[in-house]
């Protein structure tokens, strides 16, 4: 069992949650609500992790932060050091790699939401700030809950593109997933058969406890 | 004292202006899509139109030729949706608290009790919307809008969506609420006798545009137009032609496909003018065939029953004139005075249509017409 690896993939996970929720409660609210122009692009540019190859993703990405982008010179002027290859890189990979998953649950949790529920606030004297706290949040957290452990689930398993931008040095960028191959290639059947067993209990418990606590939400609000 | 004027032609055509007095409630009707709750909306702020002003009290809420558009949550509105839009993850009394940001924390919950016991829903101030009936529902929905002493109560259509027993208790709790109300009241409903039982004045509206205003007696008996007499249900619309005039009796003569017509009206219309004309079903009176009453001078019309409905204690009745069969003239009489007369479809029967009742319009539509307070007083914002 590679401690060090199952501990980065939670310490990554953690993270790529927390910078989430306010991304996708951002996006996914403004994608609801706003009628513009161009949202069904931005929609697909949301989605397109879904359908494309982590490789391909991972390649790009990889050229986005190489210190030949302007994204890789800024990172290394601001902070020293590279992008890729690091647990930062790994981070702002795994949070974009991971937008369909916040973002779409949100969104459809903040749609399910009656117009007239939020025109009701605003006539009850409700700032849209107030109305976001007292009357959407409460509504669609489900939706939201559903979404980080959508998000925290898919991190713990990701493997293409935390290959691809990170490589796999221990302690750094050598998550679970990698290290279950890594124990595999080297006939280590047992400590790649303990952690593939943890990461899939793992898995099933956070799906069956959130599954569990929206249903009694929806039981609640009938 | 609210007041509103809208007016753009996309994507909803409006053309409209309301007034609505302290303590008075306003039904605002019209078919499906003629805009009513767009104006309801658009005093709330939940919907702009491109042109118009809205002032309450004096105070302005929207004036598009200035620029101001106050956002809902500073207007003083009472909003009761159609849908009564309660919150769901809250109870009945937080529902009710939830609108009273403004005043203070420990002054919310006892005033919130009060305006549940108001409505009469002690007692259920712990459940939440799922657990309470329709009728109760919309009672909390009324005590929500009441909750932040608003300036005007807004009512979308906000018996639809209960049985009628149900319905016919809210109309009396409304009446009854509107005793301890000084607030204008707008209640938006395609319901035409739900309109006349519990508003002062109403407003027909159709295709975005108010085509008239009045108490209910007023347009029902005398729509401005044909097209507010089709609207409000006033079945005998006719055509005829002015004949002439009656100076000493103060009466006008109505040619009606070659009968004529004796009218009490101040129109000055001259002889040859086509005009439309309408008589309600309460002033068309049957006459007896035992013996005469009075009114039966009046305009009397021979013709045939051509269709007799019973509909519970009432006989609805078509009578074909003999002058113009093709016109016949609908009225209605309690179902005893029916068998009385030996009425049936095929019986000859004379009724007279009352001078009094006989009410003459203008082909074209008036525009925009509305009752007090006028039009002066209105346009200039505070």
């Amino acid at each position: 069992m590679d401690w060090v690896a199952i501990g980065l993939s939670l310490k990554l996970a953690v993270v790529t949650v927390a910078l989430l929720l306010p991304i996708g409660i951002i996006l996914g609210r403004f994608l609801a609500y706003r009628d513009i122009r161009g949202k069904e692009f931005i929609e697909a540019l949301v989605a397109l992790p879904l359908v494309l190859p982590p490789t391909v993703f991972g390649y790009y990405l990889l050229v986005a932060f190489g210190m030949a982008s302007p994204i890789g010179k800024l990172w290394y002027e601001l902070f020293g050091h590279q992008l890729v290859f690091t647990f930062e890189g790994l981070v702002v990979a795994s949070v974009i790699f991971n937008l369909p998953f916040a973002v779409q649950p949100m969104q459809r949790a903040f749609e399910a939401i009656a117009p007239d529920l939020r025109a009701a606030a605003a006539c009850c004297g409700m700032a849209p700030w107030q109305a976001i706290l007292k009357v959407e949040m409460p509504l669609a957290w489900p939706g939201i809950l559903t979404a980080l452990v959508l998000s925290f689930a898919h991190t713990l398993g990701e493997f293409g593109i935390v290959l691809m931008v990170g490589g796999a040095i221990p302690g750094e960028t050598k998550t679970v997933a990698i290290a279950i191959y890594d124990r595999v290639q080297a006939f280590d059947d047992v400590a790649a058969g303990q952690m593939a067993l943890f990461l899939l209990i793992f898995s099933l418990f956070t799906i069956a406890v959130t599954s569990f606590a929206s249903r009694r939400v929806g039981r609640r609000l009938g | 004292m609210l007041e509103l004027e809208a007016e753009q032609d996309a994507p909803i055509p409006l053309a409209a202006r309301l007034s609505c007095g302290r303590a008075e409630l306003m039904a605002l009707v019209g078919p499906s899509g003629s805009g009513k709750t767009t104006l309801l909306r658009t005093i709330a702020g939940l919907y702009v139109p491109k042109k118009g002003w809205v002032r309450v009290n004096g105070a302005i809420w929207f004036d598009s030729a200035r620029k101001i558009v106050l956002p809902t949550h500073r207007r003083r509105v009472g909003f009761v949706f159609q849908s009564y839009a309660l919150f769901p993850h809250m109870t009945a009394l937080e529902n009710v608290m939830a609108a009273m940001g403004e005043r203070r924390r420990s002054e919310r919950e006892a005033r919130a009790r009060e305006l549940l016991r108001l409505v009469h829903l002690e007692g259920l101030e712990h459940r939440r919307p799922a657990e309470l009936s329709g009728g109760q529902q919309q009672r909390v929905a009324v005590a929500r809008a009441l909750a932040r002493e608003p300036d005007v109560l807004l009512l979308d259509e906000p018996f639809s969506a209960v049985d009628r027993a149900t319905r016919q208790r809210l109309y009396e709790e409304i009446a009854e609420l509107r005793r301890v109300l000084s607030m204008p009241v707008v209640l938006v409903t395609h319901d035409l006798e739900e309109a006349i039982v519990l508003a002062d004045r109403l407003t027909v509206l159709h295709h975005g545009r108010t085509l008239q205003t009045g108490t209910p007696a007023e347009v029902t008996t005398r729509p401005a137009s044909p097209e507010v007499a089709r609207l409000v249900d006033v079945t005998n619309l006719f055509e005829g032609v002015i004949a002439g005039k009656d100076e000493a009796r103060g009466l006008v003569l109505l040619d009606w496909c070659g009968k004529l017509l004796e009218v009490r009206s101040e129109q000055a219309a001259s002889p040859g003018t086509r005009v439309p004309w309408v008589i309600p079903d309460g002033f068309v009176l049957l006459h007896r065939r035992d013996r005469p009453s009075r009114g039966e001078r009046e305009n009397p019309v021979p013709g045939r029953i051509v269709r007799m409905v019973v509909l519970g204690q009432t006989a609805r009745l078509a009578l074909a004139p003999h002058h113009a069969p093709d016109l016949p003239i609908r009225f209605s009489v309690p179902i005893h005075v029916a068998r009385r007369n030996g009425l049936a479809p095929g019986v000859e029967a004379t009724v007279s249509l009352l001078a009094d009742g006989i009410h003459l319009m203008t082909e074209s539509n008036p525009s925009v017409r509305v009752s007090p307070p006028s039009r002066s007083e209105t346009v200039v914002p505070a």
